[in-house]
């Protein structure tokens, strides 16, 4: 089974990557950007097959190493 | 008093900060290889400044899981002091040492150079040779080194005395809320900061603002 999982900055946590990508694209002419936030996508291959239990198991990655939940937000999806 | 420090794959301060606790405390640190399981015994524990895993995942993330680290996290609690400087900073807020986190710097920018730094607290094993509300001369070189943390948690620091360093005169070189360049956890045992007092200690450093600092762990 794979996993895979997206992580994003909270709401209210600067994002001066994000920022400066907003400039960039503003620089390339790309107009209405009204506003980038960087994240970061994981794909897991797992041994498990059973999907409850997958998802348990991710969950405990996200929450142990995979996101800083002081400053990040995580979402699981499983295939 | 016995030190050791804990040397990580990627770090690159272990020798300036080995070099500081000798010269100054009198005797060499013990140095501590990240996939040992128990410290020796020791009064302190220091982890160094550097780009430990190369900053993969999160500045500090997975240092903060190395088997080491739940000796230290467990100590640490029955009063074992820790001061983490630097990448040492992010390690152990990653660890769950010390609350909020280290993001990126305001302006995107690495920086490396001299900050002015004022003792809030100087009732803490790292301050206590210094007055409140001395202003030292420090260096500072990290990209990302932006102190972050909830509303609550802020409160909480400002309220039980628990910003140990702030950036003063204007010289937050990296956003951080409301300058804090450094802070203790509650029982007063872990001290984590993003400048490098290590560089700052003898007259070959240009000033030795920061020999005091190293001074107060002999008193402590």
């Amino acid at each position: 089974m794979k996993a895979r999982v997206k992580v994003t900055l909270k709401n209210g946590v600067l994002d001066p990557q994000g920022k400066a990508i907003e400039g960039a694209l503003g620089h390339l002419g790309f107009g209405g950007v009204a506003g980038v936030r960087q994240g970061k996508y994981f794909e897991i291959e797992l041994a498990e097959t059973d999907k409850a239990k997958a998802r348990d198991q991710v969950k405990a990655m996200c929450e142990k190493l995979i996101a800083n939940t002081v400053i990040e937000n995580y979402e699981i999806e499983l295939a | 008093m016995k030190s050791a420090v804990v040397i990580f794959p990627g770090l690159n301060r272990d020798s300036d900060m080995m070099m500081a606790l000798e010269g100054v405390t009198g005797s060499r640190p013990v140095s501590v290889w990240h996939t040992e399981t128990e410290l020796p015994k020791v009064d302190l524990v220091v982890i160094p400044g550097g780009f430990s895993y190369g900053d993969y995942l999160r500045c500090g993330a997975i240092a903060a899981r190395s088997p080491i680290m739940s000796d230290i996290r467990a100590k640490a609690l029955k009063g074992l002091k820790v001061l983490g400087v630097c990448n040492g900073f992010q390690i152990i807020t990653e660890a769950g040492l010390l609350p909020g986190a280290l993001v990126r710097n305001a302006q995107l920018r690495f920086v490396c150079r001299q900050v002015k730094l004022r003792v809030e607290n100087n009732q803490t094993f790292f301050t206590k040779n210094l007055a409140k509300g001395a202003v030292v001369s420090c260096p500072v070189a990290h990209g990302e080194g932006n102190y972050i943390c909830d509303a609550e948690t802020l409160k909480r620091l400002e309220g039980e005395n628990r910003v140990v360093f702030r950036y003063a005169d204007n010289t937050n070189p990296n956003g951080a809320m409301n300058d804090i360049a450094g802070i203790i956890n509650e029982q007063g045992t872990v001290i984590g900061m993003m400048p490098h007092p290590e560089n700052m200690i003898e007259p070959l450093h240009g000033r030795a603002d920061c020999r005091p600092l190293f001074e107060s762990l002999l008193a402590a």
